[in-house]
């Protein structure tokens, strides 16, 4: 006997045995449709679920609504109150902002003013020693002008010796003081041309 | 071999009493049906109990688990009905809770004691017709009765889309209260189809593991393959059994929002 | 012919609308995902939308297992 002829009487016999069930299934009809049970299951049906509709409307679902919305507020509670934290530290943050310019701005205006006040003195000191350093200057330019004029007078004078002590040498005979001074003006001149 | 009482697959959808119970001439016993729907709607209860005991402000792990679920259902109820729809998010909520609940507590296995009694194994009082019919209905008459009681006569205008042409008004309003009357219709047969369907693939399954399990010799190898089918098609039902959950919800809340808004249309 | 082949035949006929809807899941979800990757930004709003259509279409399906069962097991 092959396996197949076994498998297929099994599901003969299985077929068989589940006919023979539906017979006598058959011979009470489909138990849903048996309306005998009817009214039993219909209250019964009403009980439960009447009973379940009146605690989970009076009790259940206004408990876990409750939860829910307690935890709904709270966390909106703590983000409120996160915000004003945050708005503080915000405030925090600009005051302190604003202190530091502030600050800021001084710092800078007292060193404006150093500055200024530094740069004026420093003018005066400038201004001060300037007219001293000109003061100086023209007194030395002034002293150097009369050394310049009696240097000049002094080699016009030896120019004027001189030629009266060549003159007297070469012909004996000594011109006048007047005469040689002319003579070397002359000269002078002719030499600046 | 033990015989299960539950071997063919139509067995797992008999309803069997437990203590009868009658109310006048209704029989109102206690059914294994009936059974489950207390034992899910209680193990709801016990989980929410539990939850939301001492709520805090840092949720716990069943805490955090009740509120995606509240999430989930609210964000629905929000996003299809609008703001207007806060007053039927617990009806919703329960109807969601109770149907995946319903639905997923069908699909744990059986634990397979010998001589355990038919009406203690497991099942899923959502594979019933009539309860899910009871559910759509309850969702349709919300429907009904609150249109008409916030638009008045306005709730008409709901089968007459406007901007058409007049000689398509006939047609339109025939198909549109077709369409409304298929509703509870539809919402209970999907929920019911599925988790019959889902139940006996999965009871068919398993008898296909049985038998070939049971022909002995190297027939028993030809088990494997079912046997992984039933695996698979048991993850498959667990998405199917969420799933028809939210959807039975969202359709609800579609439905619903109808309601509110008809003589907006 | 007897009435028990006749019911299994209109039963296994009644199965065919499977075919249909299993053609129309394709439908939706292909386009859904066609759509959803073109903008992933819209996908998640218009999930609902999808799930109606996905129940709608699948709804179509399970009236064909509807009625097989009952062909099976009330007539």
């Amino acid at each position: 006997m092959s396996v197949f002829a076994i498998v297929t009487n099994a599901a003969a016999a299985a077929a068989e045995e589940a006919q023979a069930h539906a017979a006598e299934a058959s011979s009470a009809g489909l138990p849903q449709l048996d309306p005998a049970w009817w009214p039993s299951q219909l209250f019964w049906l009403a009980v439960t679920f009447g009973f379940l509709y009146w605690l989970m409307s009076s009790r259940f679902l206004p408990a876990i609504a409750g939860a829910i919305e307690e935890r709904r507020d709270r966390i909106a509670d703590d983000l409120d109150q996160a915000s004003d934290f945050k708005r503080q530290a915000e405030d925090a943050e600009s005051a302190y902002n604003q202190a530091l310019a502030d600050a800021k701005a001084k710092a800078q205006s007292i060193a404006a003013d150093t500055r200024a006040e530094m740069d004026d003195e420093i003018a005066e000191l400038q201004t001060e020693t300037d007219a001293q350093l000109a003061k100086q200057v023209a007194t030395a330019e002034a002293r150097i002008g009369e050394m310049k004029a009696a240097a000049a007078t002094k080699v016009s004078e030896a120019a004027a010796e001189t030629a009266r002590a060549v003159v007297e040498t070469l012909i004996d005979e000594a011109p006048t003081e007047e005469a040689a001074n002319r003579a070397v003006a002359d000269a002078a001149a002719r030499l600046r041309g | 071999m033990y015989r299960f009482r539950a071997a063919g697959p139509m067995e797992q959808f008999e309803i069997l009493p437990i203590v009868d119970l009658h109310l006048g001439s209704i029989n109102i016993s206690l059914t294994n049906s009936a059974l489950w729907m207390i034992i899910g709607t209680g193990a709801i209860i016990v989980f929410f109990f539990a939850a939301t005991r001492r709520a805090a402000l840092i949720p716990g792990r069943l805490q955090s688990a009740a509120e995606i679920f509240y999430e989930f259902v609210s964000d629905l109820v929000r996003d299809t009905i609008g703001p207007e729809g806060r007053k039927f998010f617990p009806y919703v909520f329960t109807l969601f809770i109770w149907i995946l609940v319903s639905n997923l507590f069908g699909l744990f296995p059986t634990i397979p004691i010998p001589g355990l009694p038919h009406w203690l194994h497991t099942f899923t009082p959502t594979s019933h017709l009539i309860v899910t019919l009871a559910l759509a209905t309850m969702t349709i008459s919300i429907v009904i009765v609150y249109g008409f009681y916030k638009n008045g006569l306005g709730f008409f205008k709901l089968f007459a889309p406007s901007g058409l042409p007049l000689w398509l008004m006939p047609l339109l309003v025939l198909i549109e209260v077709i369409s409304f009357l298929s509703r509870p219709l539809s919402l209970a047969i999907r929920l019911f189809a599925n988790m019959f369907a889902g139940h006996v693939i999965l009871k068919l399954f398993a008898g296909f593991v049985v038998s070939l399990l049971s022909a002995g010799g190297a027939v028993m190898l030809f088990g494997i393959a079912p046997f992984f089918g039933a695996v698979a098609v048991t993850a498959l039902e667990f998405l199917v059994a969420a799933l028809q959950a939210y959807v039975f919800a969202v359709l609800t809340c579609i439905y619903l929002n109808d309601a509110v808004h008809a003589a907006d249309h | 012919m007897d009435a028990e082949a006749a019911k299994l035949i209109g039963a296994g006929l009644a199965s065919i609308p499977l075919a249909g809807a299993g053609v129309g899941l394709g439908l939706i979800f292909g386009n859904f995902l066609s759509g959803a990757f073109r903008n992933p930004s819209a996908a998640a709003a218009n999930q609902p939308t999808m799930l109606l259509a996905f129940a709608l279409t699948e709804f179509t399906g399970l009236l064909g297992f509807a009625i097989a069962m009952i062909i099976l097991y009330t007539f």
